[in-house]
């Protein structure tokens, strides 16, 4: 981005880089025949924000292969750590944590769609032995931490901001976590250390898209009212439109450093860009094209998508 | 002899030229020996409260920078309670995050809450994870320096207040302690079990029984060419003597190596008999589940159908494993 870039003109080529993301994890939902869409379609926006417009992270030279899987940490073939796509840590640079690792191919095909990860390297997605895992770990583009067990990232990611605090580092740790997640015991105790330790420079981001496994969350497991439970843990909130990309940078640039760590919740439609998908609500998290009919919308939807992506 | 606060001695003195090492506490820092190291490095000590989840993962992430955290509380709120995060957060990564666990088996007379049966089980069950127990100051005195020389996850089974001091040597990874050579029967004991093995085995000795006594200091690795040697030193029984389930510890450990080296002789797991525990002393549960020096003595002569004669005195020694009223504020 230069100098003379407008508002508007990251606007568009953030909103492009979402439609590319969608796209690319339709596209990879038929061939693959199925794939955890709904995840791409509501963090799309967020993802492309993040990754564009928030996040201060290292370049990179040139777009990362991912090598097959090696080896688990402490073996002496350890696969390297996924966390290397967002290029060498810097103390005032950010760290982007992922939680939800059932969203792995959406952090995979942002990484593509920004040029972090090979072009092609997607294809490997959910393969024997590839390290773009369906459920990622440490080992997978983009992830720095093994998080497909619930609840465990906030906490790792306040060890880490609050070690980053301790060193002195001035870059923000942000933590992206699903709305399922509020559900698991350890999320409220990791609000109430980061709370504590008055970690100001923790951002959460939630994808607040109101669904899990079983169906509504609010059927499942209520988490509401989510604002008023964080706020009386003593963190800043904000509640945006979570395709609303002026909103989504908007909350984060203007937090300002007052002790109280701050998540953003981000209302989404599991839905968005692929409005067919809307009749299958609340099942969505896991979803393939299973009639000829769905087929045929399906591809309808990704040449539209990837129209707007270019 | 006994001795008193010794790992809370020894922390102290052994942190000052390691400034990567924190401390996190989960609201039992008197109980667990940990208030001095407070005083001595408020910077470096860090109060978690009573929400272990969050501490074992908060202590991946500070390690994941870095530092070297040393989390203090029991041990059942180290294993029982967060052990996906231990699994998860800490253990896969193969991070340098040491849990220092107090109260192992039924040290405590908090009852079935506070006594960690099976944490040796669990932690070993864990790939990566390094497993150390104490035994006496001496252990006390030199398990910081091994946990810290491993480069990955290590759980401790830790003893606090009054303990014995019986060796004149740090302890080492992997390297099984040698006390006596015999030839009848092979004794590995371990933690505060060691103790109570040395006063059985010269009753046994007394009456003719020669005992090869080894005491165990790491769980895992559980590598040392020299426990296949003790276990070829046995002419008639290898017997076990552990603070723990007896699925899953000491007993399961040395009967996995006897089975890999073909070994013909019989195995006796002195141990608790997998049954959970009850608020009692020390002294108490010890002889209720068969660990005291005396008990100790009755089943191996049963086992070899010997005749042995008990003196009176033999648990009126000094047992400096039982509980004295500093320990009992907080449970």
């Amino acid at each position: 981005m230069t100098d003379t870039t407008t508002a508007a003109d990251w606007r568009v080529e953030t909103h492009r880089v979402a439609q590319r993301i969608r796209a690319r994890v339709l596209e990879i939902t038929l061939l693959k025949d199925g794939c955890y869409l709904s995840q791409a379609l509501s963090s799309a926006d967020v993802l492309a924000a993040l990754y564009t417009r928030i996040l201060k992270l290292a370049p990179l030279e040139q777009p990362l292969d991912s090598p097959a899987f090696a080896g688990v940490p402490g073996a002496a073939d350890a696969s390297p750590s996924g966390g290397r796509f967002h290029g060498e840590h810097g103390p005032d640079l950010d760290r982007f944590l992922i939680s939800p690792a059932h969203y792995a191919v959406a952090i995979y095909a942002a990484l593509e769609s920004v040029g972090r990860l090979q072009d092609g390297a997607l294809e490997s997605f959910n393969t024997d032995g590839s390290t773009l895992e369906m459920i990622g770990a440490e080992h997978s583009p983009g992830f720095e931490l093994t998080t497909g067990s619930f609840g465990q990232a906030l906490s790792q990611s306040g060890g880490i901001a609050f070690a980053r605090r301790l060193k002195g580092d001035t870059g923000r740790t942000m933590v992206f976590v699903s709305d399922g997640e509020l559900e698991e015991g350890q999320t409220w105790e990791g609000v109430q250390a980061a709370a504590f330790y008055k970690l100001d420079r923790l951002v959460m981001f939630v994808d607040v898209n109101g669904q899990q496994v079983d169906g509504w969350t609010k059927d499942v497991m209520n988490i509401e009212p989510i604002n008023s439970r964080f706020e009386a843990f003593g963190w800043d909130v904000a509640t945006v439109d979570g395709h609303d990309l002026e909103a989504i940078v908007d909350a984060v640039e203007t937090k300002e450093a007052d002790g109280r760590p701050l998540v953003v919740l981000l209302y989404t439609d599991s839905a968005k860009g692929m409005p067919y998908l809307n009749a299958r609500k609340p099942h969505l998290h896991y979803v393939r094209a299973k009639t000829e009919e769905d087929r045929r919308e399906f591809e309808a939807a990704l040449a539209r998508l990837q129209e707007e992506s270019r | 002899m006994t001795e008193t606060q010794v790992h809370s001695r020894t922390i102290v003195e052994w942190a000052a030229d390691k400034p990567e090492a924190v401390v996190l506490s989960g609201d039992l820092t008197g109980s667990v020996e940990i208030a001095e190291f407070k005083r001595t490095y408020p910077d470096r000590f860090f109060s978690l409260g009573m929400a272990e989840q969050n501490m074992i993962s908060w202590a991946g992430g500070m390690a994941r920078e870095g530092l070297v955290p040393y989390l203090h509380t029991f041990s059942v709120f180290l294993v029982r309670r967060p052990y996906d995060q231990v699994a998860m957060s800490v253990a896969y990564p193969n991070l340098p995050v040491k849990l220092v666990g107090f109260l192992p088996g039924i040290m405590t007379p908090g009852g079935v809450t506070h006594q960690a049966i099976e944490d040796i089980n669990l932690m070993r069950g864990l790939p990566n994870m390094t497993v150390l127990e104490t035994g006496d100051a001496a252990d006390i005195e030199s398990v910081l320096d091994v946990a810290h020389a491993v480069d990955g996850p290590v759980y401790i089974r830790m003893l606090r207040g009054a303990v014995p001091r019986l060796f004149d040597t740090p302890m080492e990874l992997d390297k099984l302690r040698h006390l006596s050579e015999g030839e009848d029967v092979t004794i590995f004991s371990s933690g505060i079990c060691t103790e109570e093995a040395i006063r059985a085995r010269q009753v046994l000795e007394d009456a003719g029984i020669s005992v090869t006594h080894r005491h165990v200091t790491t769980h895992k690795p559980f590598s040392d060419p020299a426990i296949a040697e003790a276990i070829r030193a046995a002419g008639k029984a290898v017997v076990t003597i552990e603070n723990h389930n007896v699925v899953g510890g000491l007993g399961s450990a040395v009967a996995e190596r006897m089975a890999e080296i073909g070994a013909g002789v019989p195995l006796v797991r002195i141990g608790i008999q997998d049954t959970f525990g009850q608020g009692a002393s020390a002294h108490f549960l010890m002889e209720k589940h068969g660990l005291t020096a005396r008990r100790i003595v009755e089943r191996v002569a049963e086992q070899l159908s010997a005749q042995v004669d008990i003196p009176d005195d033999i648990d009126e020694l000094d047992v400096s494993v039982s509980v004295g009223a500093d320990q009992l504020e907080a449970l």
